[in-house]
């Protein structure tokens, strides 16, 4: 059974070669093939899913060995995969989410020239994100980490004319390598520690390592967590890598490779749960991204942008999950999952918009869509429903049990970040009702653009509904699929490990408190936009708003401190080597050549002067001789 | 006695270079063809050698040796360990792709101009350099080494001098007068270096008596040989400035941008993939060899070199507005990578320092063609004058991305190996600087990417817009030098199993040992 | 006589062979000096020979002859072409060879 687990990454990854090696002969069946095997990687998966399911619990860890990767003296790399239920749990999610965002992407694309290029980067993703969750080594781990990096700064780069997509793409390769240089230290610093880093070795030597050391590794991990999943103070690349297509925002900036710094929290738990000072500083990081991220989407006015707000904020739930212990690490995990669902079908939603409405992006010049594209308005309805935690939906049940964990830290900090997590819910219940009351109710504000062509939106094809029908489904259903007996919490558990918090408040009291922030974030979105229509050119707004329109200022102080700065530095330093490294050099050539210059000066050409020289020289040397003797 | 196989490894692409200049003028194609010939039976050899070599066996293999200047000791002695083996193999491979690539570098100029470009030359002068380059790497006598150390220059000088881009922006005399002061600067550099080791080189035979490597380092070992320590410091010197200036390190690096931005993109490769290599080799087989005591003294001192080079020159490359330059700086970023790696001092260290020689060699052969190939379609080399390349030759950008990939050392591609067992290496023993030089990754992702943005992406300018992709003869170039790079990415261990036991001597010979994992040594 | 006298007699003549070397300007006779300063020598040589009793003065007096003789040839070949190019036989007229 192990033997099938190379297949998971072997599809997809072949898909990639063939489709981009191939050439133009595959232009045609392209995009057909690329969807082909990254459902064949699924239907993997869903057999090996069987596979698992029918084993103890205990024994749902298949390990695969495939060859030794890089064999040092005293260092050894292995290319082995390890496919236990947490990882299983994300095969699934890529493979399945990754597949309907193919099939979607085969209308989406449709008119684009260079499809078959898309679908090849898009299996590459995907074969670059099953490595990352499949490793069964942190380097193994670190070549699927930066893969997914690259698949998705060509993706977000895909429009490459667009300098705005080129520059985004390039953003987002260098925000995350700034995590990356975390993970890549954390790595060192374990096989300094551990002598390897291996998961096995590594979990299970963590008692002997010192807490400095383990704290130090899990910030060294946080750091890189922060770049991939886009958590404050590496969150700027997100909401530019919305220069790319929908498809690739839905797949990869909502639904998978964002949360991969939550797999990497929740997979590295033994770790953590030694390090209290680092779990500390990851609930602070998502608690802060969470609002942060609510924040910025409120004041967004174009509609990824919003989403990718919202999918900032969501993560930053995720991460506070994770940064709880054995009390959230599930929960984590779970919102990981119906958060896939719903906010891949939020943006597929999006993305049926803007094929409808020529690509326009921005909020204001929708509205009232909801005649014109029926089954878009009721799968983003249903997304909606569940990303504010509509009871019933999949929303409610994850998010909830996030905040109740919260709360169940324990203390001023459960306090602190249960309230946190209470205020994050209602602002996105406001800011997810302004995007539906903007795009689909209320009168129509579209204008006709420079050319004098008006939108004519219209229902997107079947083959892009379908996925979004799907995703829809899993939004509703999801959330009350796993947590109906506990499945899902039975099914992680002997991976992630789980205890029970003790909360100070009620589980039934913290629904009520949730419902009422519902109430309240909804019932100011209507207020604002829906009760009184909505301009069609954005008001000057609040301090707070202006700010968070720039994304509060994070990438004006980017800008001024790294770029500028960095900019400067460069510059003084071409200088430097212009004239000081290259001038020393430079300056002793010349000043050998001014001495040789006024010695040449000797050599005037006049025989007689030679001779002169001559005999001075041989008068000299006679009396040396006779100084000589006579000493 | 045995087939001399190592000899006819140099001996053959040198007698083909001075067939090569032989043939003649009108046959300008035979002469071509000739040296592409002649550098694929120097890979055949170079292949025989890979072949012949057991890396479990002596550490010195395929040894020659002859007695050559009885006065004075000098015995020619020939004999590879792993780390040459690895580095022959490299540059018995990257060869031909540097012919393939220049093919018509060297073709006379259109009618009207009045310089005359030798076609037999140019080829005559590659093989030249890659006979001397590949004897450096199989000498075990120091005399022999500093021989061919020291004449590479001649053939290097005149093909930096003597062959430059087709085009220039300030027109031809001005073409040549930079050609000329990057060739003079190029050989003045390292000629001081080559002076100051050559006075180390007779001072090792003052303080020795003869000049083999085999023999100084057994009478050191056994103790008939004792070095004071100042002599032994001052001989290490002299050996390390000669290399430090050939690698280059920092501050002795600036004769590098001049000379591979003035040559064309097949020598430039030829310069940094190949007879660099020679520089960061000789610290690793004489400085550590030789001299394991000064070695140890030096560390610190070379360390900080080599991390001022990694920041520096990443720094550097950020600010270039010249294609070229810009992967001048990139590769004085990597020597330093190198040069950190050896003397870091543990095995990781060292293993990745000589696979990311001949990572780098490929890796910088895969970027700098494909900009030549970029620069000789435009007529350029400014960054400035390119974009939205990747609209018009699609297969280019993506070539060329991929290279700049390898440079930045994405995981999956050769050259992530070597600089992760670099920086491991180097963390175990120096955290410090290990963590410093993990920013080195971030500023490649920058300048690589700055590059591919500025001339690749954007909207397609006028001039670039006739551009033609690649032709077959690029991909044949280019296409195996990425198969390459992905194959050693995912499977380095045909390099390391040969590299490994060659470190393990050099260990032995620094007497080092690797610091245990904290845990394990708990225990 | 004394045969020191000999040698103060080379002495004077090299001394006027070498002013003229040094202050004319003419090539003949700066030619004709460096004659006199080779006689001079030969002189000195022949009575060092005489004052030792051996003969290796004089075998070296006629290497001197020997090379004066091919100076001759080669020297007045020189003077000569150079007359012919630039009508003058001024030593200083010839100051093209430098830096």
């Amino acid at each position: 059974m192990e033997k099938l687990i190379a297949l998971l990454i072997a599809a997809p990854l072949l898909g990639a070669v063939v489709l981009l090696v191939g050439g133009r002969r595959l232009d045609r069946v392209g995009h057909w093939v690329g969807t082909l095997l990254s459902t064949a990687s699924f239907v993997v998966g869903v057999f090996l899913f069987a596979d698992l399911l029918g084993r103890n619990a205990e024994h749902r860890t298949l390990i695969q060995h495939l060859w030794t990767w890089i064999p040092v003296e005293g260092f050894q790399a292995d290319v082995t995969f390890r496919l236990d239920q947490l990882s299983m749990t994300f095969v699934l999610l890529i493979t399945g989410v990754g597949s309907l965002i193919h099939l979607y992407s085969v209308g989406y694309m449709e008119h684009d020239e260079r499809r078959r290029r898309f679908f090849g980067y898009l299996n590459l993703f995907l074969a670059a994100m099953l490595l990352l969750v499949l490793a069964d080594n942190y380097l193994l781990l670190y070549v699927g980490w930066e893969g997914v990096g690259l698949a998705s700064y060509l993706l977000i780069g895909f429009w490459q004319h667009k300098p705005s997509a080129a520059t985004a793409a390039k953003k987002a390769f260098l925000v995350n390598r700034v995590g990356d240089m975390g993970l890549s230290i954390a790595i060192m610093l374990m096989f300094t520690t551990f002598g390897s880093f291996a998961f096995g070795p590594v979990f299970g030597h963590v008692d002997g390592a010192t807490e400095g050391k383990l704290t130090a590794i899990g910030l060294l991990l946080l750091l890189a967590a922060c770049g991939k999943s886009a958590q404050v103070p590496l969150q700027s690349w997100l909401g530019d890598a919305m220069e790319g297509p929908t498809p690739v925002s839905a797949l990869i900036h909502a639904a998978t490779m964002v949360t991969a710094g939550v797999y990497l929290i929740v997979r590295s738990a033994a770790v953590f749960n030694a390090a209290p000072d680092a779990q500390l500083v990851v609930t602070v990081v998502g608690t802060v991204t969470l609002l942060f991220g609510a924040i910025v989407g409120c004041a967004k006015d174009d509609i990824k942008k919003a989403l990718a707000g919202s999918t900032m904020s969501q993560i930053g739930y995720m991460v506070l999950a994770a940064g709880l212990g054995p009390i959230g690490y599930v929960f984590a995990i779970m919102h990981l999952v119906t958060h896939g669902f719903f906010k891949a079908g939020l943006f597929l939603g999006a993305g049926s918009v803007m094929h409808g409405m020529n690509d326009e992006v921005d909020m204001r010049k929708f509205g009232g869509l909801r005649k014109y594209m029926p089954v878009t308005f009721i799968t983003f309805g249903l997304g909606y429903l569940a990303i504010i935690g509509f009871p019933g939906l999949s929303g409610f049940f994850s998010k909830d049990k996030i905040i109740e964990a919260a709360f169940a830290k324990g203390g001023t900090e459960g306090w602190i970040l249960g309230g946190a997590a209470l205020v994050g819910a209602a602002i996105t219940a406001f800011y997810m009702t302004r995007v539906m009351l903007m795009t689909f109710f209320g009168e129509k504000r579209w204008q006709p653009d420079e050319n004098g062509a008006e939108p004519h939106p219209h229902e997107s094809p079947k083959v892009m509904t379908i996925p979004m029908i799907v995703l829809a489904v899993g939004s509703v259903f999801g959330g009350a699929f796993f947590s109906i007996g506990d499945r899902f919490l039975k099914w992680l558990e002997p991976v992630t490990g789980h205890s029970e918090g003790h909360s100070p408040v009620s589980a039934g009291e913290i629904t009520i408190a949730t419902m009422a922030c519902l109430v309240i974030g909804v019932g100011i979105a209507w207020a604002q936009y829906g009760r009184r229509p909505v301009p069609a050119v954005a008001p000057r707004g609040s301090l707070l708003t202006r700010a968070a329109r720039r994304d509060l200022l994070q990438d004006d102080f980017n800008h001024v401190v790294l770029v500028r700065g960095g900019e400067h530095l460069t510059r003084s330093l071409v200088y430097v080597d212009h004239t000081l490294v290259d001038g020393v050099v430079n300056g002793t050539a010349a000043g050998f050549g001014g001495l040789s210059g006024r010695l040449r000066r000797l050599q005037n050409g006049f025989a007689r002067s030679y001779a002169v020289s001559m005999f001075g020289g041989a008068a000299l040397l006679v009396a040396a001789t006779l100084l000589m003797r006579a000493v | 006695m045995s087939f001399p196989l190592l000899t006819a490894t140099a001996a053959l692409p040198a007698l083909g270079a001075v067939a090569t200049a032989a043939v003649p003028a009108a046959r300008r194609s035979a002469a071509k063809w000739l040296a592409l010939l002649v550098s694929l039976g120097t890979l055949a050899l170079a292949i025989v050698v890979l072949v012949r070599f057991d890396p479990g066996g002596a550490r010195y293999q395929l040894t020659e040796s002859h007695s050559w200047i009885r006065d004075f000791g000098v015995r020619y002695e020939l004999g590879v360990d792993g780390i040459g083996v690895a580095l022959i193999a490299l540059t018995a491979v990257l060869i031909p792709f540097i012919i393939l690539a220049g093919w018509h570098d060297a073709d006379p100029l259109e009618t009207g101009s009045r310089r005359w470009r030798p076609t037999q030359g140019f080829f005559a002068l590659i093989l030249a350099v890659e006979a001397m380059v590949l004897i450096s790497f199989e000498a075990t006598d120091v005399f022999v080494f500093y021989i061919f150390f020291e004449a590479m220059l001649i053939p290097m000088y005149f093909l930096i001098g003597g062959f430059g881009d087709r085009a220039h922006a300030q027109g031809e005399e001005a073409a040549a007068t930079q050609r000329s002061y990057a060739a003079v600067k190029f050989l003045l550099y390292n000629l001081v270096g080559g002076l100051i080791m050559l006075a180390a080189v007779i001072g090792l035979y003052v303080v020795a008596g003869n000049f083999s490597l085999q023999q100084i380092a057994e009478a050191r070992a056994n103790g008939s040989l004792h070095m004071a320590t100042g002599t032994e410091r001052w001989l290490f010197l002299g050996f390390f400035f000669a290399f430090a200036v050939k690698a280059p390190l920092w501050p002795l690096h600036t004769w590098l941008p001049n000379a591979m931005q003035e040559s064309t993109a097949p020598v430039a490769v030829l310069i940094t993939a190949v007879v660099d290599k020679v520089g960061t080799f000789a610290m690793l087989r004489f400085c550590l060899g030789l001299f394991p005591e000064a070695s140890r003294w030096a560390t610190p001192v070379i360390l900080v070199l080599a991390l001022i080079s990694i920041v520096y020159g990443a720094l550097l490359a950020v600010g270039q507005r010249d294609i070229k330059r810009l992967v001048a700086y990139a590769s004085i970023s990597h020597f330093g990578f190198i040069v950190m790696g050896i003397f870091a001092m543990t095995s990781q260290g060292q293993s990745g320092a000589t696979l990311y020689m001949v990572n780098h060699g490929i890796s910088t052969a895969a970027l700098m063609l494909v900009a030549g190939f970029l620069i000789s379609r435009r007529g350029s080399r400014l960054i400035a004058d390119y974009g939205g390349v990747q609209k018009v030759a699609p297969v280019l950008a993506g070539t060329f991305l991929i290279g700049g990939l390898a440079t930045l050392s994405l995981p999956g591609l050769a050259p992530f190996v070597s600089e992760f067992l670099v920086l491991v290496g180097t963390f175990t023993r120096y955290p410090v600087i290990g963590i410093i030089a993990t920013f080195g990754i971030v500023l490649a992702a920058l300048y690589t990417l700055v590059l591919y943005q500025r001339t690749m992406t954007g909207p397609v300018r006028p001039e670039v817009s006739k551009m033609p992709d690649l032709r077959v003869r690029e991909v044949l170039v280019v296409a195996p030098l990425i198969v390459l790079l992905i194959f050693l990415g995912v499977y380095p261990k045909p390099v390391t199993n040969i590299v490994n036991p060659a470190v393990k001597h050099t260990m032995s010979d620094v007497q080092k040992k690797d610091p245990k994992p904290e845990v394990e040594a708990a225990k | 006589m004394n045969p020191v006298n000999y040698l103060y007699l080379a002495a004077l003549l090299f001394t006027i062979g070498a002013t003229g070397v040094l202050i004319r300007r003419n090539a003949i006779v700066v030619f004709m000096c460096v004659e006199l300063m080779l006689n001079a020598c030969n002189l000195a040589f022949v009575t060092f020979s005489r004052l030792h009793g051996n003969l290796d003065g004089q075998v070296i007096a006629f290497f001197t002859m020997v090379v004066a003789a091919a100076e001759v040839v080669v020297g007045l070949a020189i003077i000569v072409s150079l007359f012919r190019t630039r009508h003058s036989a001024s030593v200083d007229d010839a100051s093209l060879m430098k830096l």
